[in-house]
Parts: C-alpha cells; structure tokens; sequence
C-alpha cells in the first residue's frame, strides 16, 4: 500500500519517503494518545511499579544486605545497584505491555489496523507509529524513575544523564520485539508465553537484584544472551560511572536487536493485515 | 435448588472451560515458584550474610522467603481470577446475564466462583508445597495445613474483588488494583523482608492489611514457628474478610444483574 502512494511520486527521493512515513506515523501515536485520554490511570499507574520494587526491595532488601560487589570488585550500595536495574525493566514492561497486549487487541479484536490501512498509511507507518507510542510510554517511566534516583543519591555518577537515552534504546529493542512476537499469538492464553518465559525470567534472572555471577559460567552466558542483560548493563554502568569500553557491546547488542526485531515486526504485521 | 446445589452448577461450567487449559497452569503453577525461588531466594539470599540471618528469624533467605511467595501467589491468583474473567462473564460475553435466565441465583454465582477460586488455588499452593519440599524449605508435616489457609486467603481477596469488579463499567481500575493494592502488598506484607524493617507508623499499616496476616499463618506452618498466641487472630482477620467480601459481592452483583 505505501509502495503505490510512493510509487505516484517517481521524483521522491528514498531519504525523503523514509521520512514522509516517519512524519506519517505520528497519527499512529496521536490516536493512541486520544483513546488515553481517559485511561490515563493506565500508564500512569505504570510509574509507581519500580518505585514500589525500589523501596521494596532496594530499601528492604538494602537495609539488611547494604552494599554489593560488582564484577571489578568495586562496591555500591544496595539501592544504588538495584536501582538503574528498575529503570531497565520499567523501559522493558513499558514497551512490552503496549506492544503485547494492546497490539494484539488492535490486531484480532479491535481490527483498528484494518481500518487504519484505508488511509495513505502502510504496514511501515503502523509498526513505526506504534513504536514511537511505545517509546513515549517507556520514556515517561525512565524519566520518573530517574528524577526519583536523583535525590535518593542513587545516581553515581554524571554519566548518569545519559540513563534516559540508554533506557530509550532499551524501550526501542523491547518495543520492536513486542511488535515481532505479538504477531505469532493467538489467543489471550497465549500471553502466559511471552510474559511467564520470557519476559518474567527475564526480569528476575538478568541481573536485576543480585549479581549474575553468582551462577555457574554456563547459565552465566546464557544470562548475557538476552537483550534486558545489555539493558541493565548499560544503564547501570553510566549511573554508577563504572561504565568502560567493553559496555559498548551492549550498545551495539541492543541496536542489532532492534533492527533484527523490527524487520521481523514489519514482515509478519504485512503478512498478518494484507491477505 | 439448594445454593450448594447451584453454585455446584457454576463451578462445573468453570471446570469445562478449564479443561482444556489445566495443563498449561500447572506447568506455570510449578514453573513461577521455581523461577521466584532461584532468583529472589538463591540469588538474594547469596547477598545476605550469616549474621545477617537473625532478621530472617534466623532461617536461611531462601527458607523464609518461599512460604511469603506461597502466600503471594494466593493473593495474585485470587485476584486475577476475580477481575478480567469476572468482568467478561458480567459485560463482555454476558455469560451470567444467560445464567441468570436458568433457576440459578447471583447468590448461587457468587458461591460457584468462590468455590472455584478455592479448587484453582488449592492446586497451585500444593504444587507449590511440592516445589518448597523439593528445596528443602518444609519443616513440619503441618505445612499441608498451608494449602487450606492459601485457599482461605484466596476466597478472602477473590470475594472482594468480585464486589470491585461488580461496580465496574471498564477494566481502567483493575490496572489502578493491581498497581496500586496487589503491588505494594506483594512487596511489603513481609513477603520479600520483615516488617521490622519498616518504620513504626507503616508497620501498623501493614499490621492492618490481609496479606501480611496469611504470610504470617503459611510462613509459621511451613518453618514449625507458628505463633500460637497470634495464629488465631490471623485466621480470624482472614474469616471475616471473607466473610464481608462475599456479603458485599453478592449484594453488589445482584444490584449490578440487575440494572
């Protein structure tokens, strides 16, 4: 569909298509924000979840175990450890809820995209639209959960700023991923996959609340297979300042998951809505 | 129709929708204790000294730990089950609307639902008692009592709910429930690290709150520390909350039924 209305336009070049969708696809947001308005309860009830987990067990938890060893042997305090590990996993759930369970509403139920792809948008403006949705969602949460970090004294170090940026490219892989995974679903039992294998293990396995070290070298590796790993990582290496050269792989993880996830998003959603 | 004999009819139709999915719930039901246990109770629990064990009550992490995730999962089961499912058989699939054209009374829905909030949840805390055993977490053969008090604790939280979800026009509150009660008592009803922690005033609020009195209950019977002396007011707090919930979601639901 897209490739017609540009194919009417011969003279575009494919700099300026691409950014015709991308201008194109904030309707997608837009309509995401209207329907909000009056749910804005959801989202943000959305922002007290890591603070809960951070007063919960970083204080709790903190109050009786105090500081942490980390893999160069330098030690923090407890709070500050967990802490930028909530930022990661509040970018993660903001991006998959919306990814997971209102696409999948909007796919089978809602068939909102149906008739969203009687206008001039396409199946790239769609999955773009949502993304940038997601995006906002998660950067709303990352956000909070910083301006809590900052007077606790949980931000470390200067490199702290850039936790925002970090946490986005995190929403940004987990968005793509929903988008990908979302599309394979079936039913709402379905949910019980992504959520009870992937996503929950996830959260509890990849570093969150205790260092991975603690476990065998092989489960080890595995751990630092996964996308949310890199996320923790990275952000808590620029709160904490212990941020080195050898982070920048996870950088680069996380943007190579990205493109992987949306060009998988991208395929199946065509697949799905064009019949 | 007697309403045992009705609310027996509810519970079976329960049952044949759940037929076909019961597997996938016990393979979860065994799946989050084990993954919560490893994580939160190995994982936490390497972090904390042996000094550091005399504000466990001198148990290992993992070993107080397990029953307040026992509790939790209580709580969690109960509630979930009692809101979006709820919701869809009063307004989305209008399934009671057509039940309530048959002999059968809200009061009849109320106690099928009920009951089977206790089955659900009579399954997953024994599977859940079977995975603490495995770990090496049950002291007492009295821990098996555990399974009735997690079901106490699930027909307390679900009869609640079931009056919440009865005044309901959309799911926006349940996110509001689940966010802001289920959350903060999953995380400071003495679950994941004693009250003592706290400071004085939250301390009486949690004192206050139901969560905190079925980990008390299920901890005390899966370590053999039981409080003799408070056993029975926690066991009462959870009665009577049951008791009130299941008042208030029949009194609700009918109103609901029928306007």
């Amino acid at each position: 569909m897209a490739a017609e209305t540009t194919a009417l336009r011969p003279s575009a070049s494919p700099l300026a298509t691409a950014w015709a969708r991308l201008w194109r696809s904030r309707r997608m947001a837009q309509r995401n924000i209207l329907v909000y308005r009056h749910q804005w309860i959801i989202i943000l009830s959305g922002v007290f979840e890591p603070i809960f987990y951070l007063v919960g067990i970083g204080l709790g938890i903190g109050a009786i175990v105090r500081e942490v060893t980390v893999a160069d042997g330098t030690v923090i305090p407890y709070a500050a450890f967990v802490a930028p590990a909530l930022m990661a996993t509040a970018a993660m759930n903001g991006a998959v809820f919306e990814t997971i369970f209102n696409v999948f509403f909007k796919l089978n139920y809602a068939k909102t995209y149906d008739g969203v792809l009687a206008t001039p948008m396409g199946i790239t403006e769609i999955a773009l639209g949502e993304l940038i949705w997601a995006l906002l969602r998660a950067a709303l949460y990352a956000v909070a959960m910083f301006l809590i970090m900052l007077p606790m004294g949980l931000v470390l170090s200067p490199l702290g700023i850039l936790t925002i940026p970090a946490a986005l490219l995190v929403a940004a892989s987990f968005a793509a991923a929903g988008l990908a995974g979302t599309s394979y679903l079936r039913t709402v039992n379905d949910f019980d996959i992504p959520m009870g294998l992937v996503v929950m293990p996830m959260f509890l396995f990849s570093g969150t609340f205790f260092p991975i070290t603690i476990f065998p070298e092989p489960i080890q590796v595995a751990i630092q297979l996964t996308p949310l790993y890199h996320g923790i990582n990275l952000i808590r290496g620029l709160s904490t300042g212990l941020f080195d050269a050898m982070d920048l792989l996870s950088v680069a993880y996380l943007v190579a998951f990205f493109a992987i996830c949306l060009w998988i998003a991208m395929r199946q959603m065509e697949r799905r809505l064009i019949k | 129709m007697t309403l045992a004999i009705a609310s027996t009819r509810v519970f079976r139709r329960n049952w044949l929708v759940y037929r076909r999915l019961w597997h996938r719930s016990i393979a979860f039901g065994f799946l989050q204790p084990l993954m919560f246990l490893t994580a939160m109770g190995v994982g936490i629990g390497s972090l904390i000294g042996a000094q550091q064990q005399d504000a466990f009550g001198g148990f290992p992490y993992l070993h107080w730990l397990g029953p307040g995730l026992m509790s939790a999962m209580a709580m969690q089961t109960a509630t979930f089950e009692s809101t979006y499912p709820i919701m869809n058989k009063i307004m989305w699939g209008k399934n009671y609307e057509a039940m309530l054209s048959t002999p059968l009374s809200v009061r009849s829905l109320v106690g099928g639902e009920l009951a089977w909030v206790a089955f659900r949840i009579g399954t997953l805390a024994a599977v859940f008692l079977l995975v603490l055993a495995a770990f090496g977490i049950v002291r007492s053969p009295l821990a098996v009592l555990a399974v009735p008090v997690a079901m106490l604790t699930g027909v307390a939280f679900s009869a609640c709910l079931i009056a919440f979800t009865a005044t309901q026009r959309n799911d926006v509150g349940f996110s509001a429930i689940f966010r802001f009660v289920v959350n903060p008592l999953f995380l400071f009803s003495g679950t994941f690290f004693p009250l003592t922690q706290l400071p004085d005033a939250l301390r009486a609020v949690a004192w206050a709150t139901p969560l905190f009195h079925a980990v008390e209950l299920i901890r005390g019977l899966v370590l053999d520390s039981l409080d003799l002396a408070t056993a029975p007011l926690h066991l009462a707090y959870l009665l009577v909350m049951a008791g009130i919930g299941a008042y208030l979601a029949d009194r609700l639901l009918k109103r609901r039924m029928a306007g």
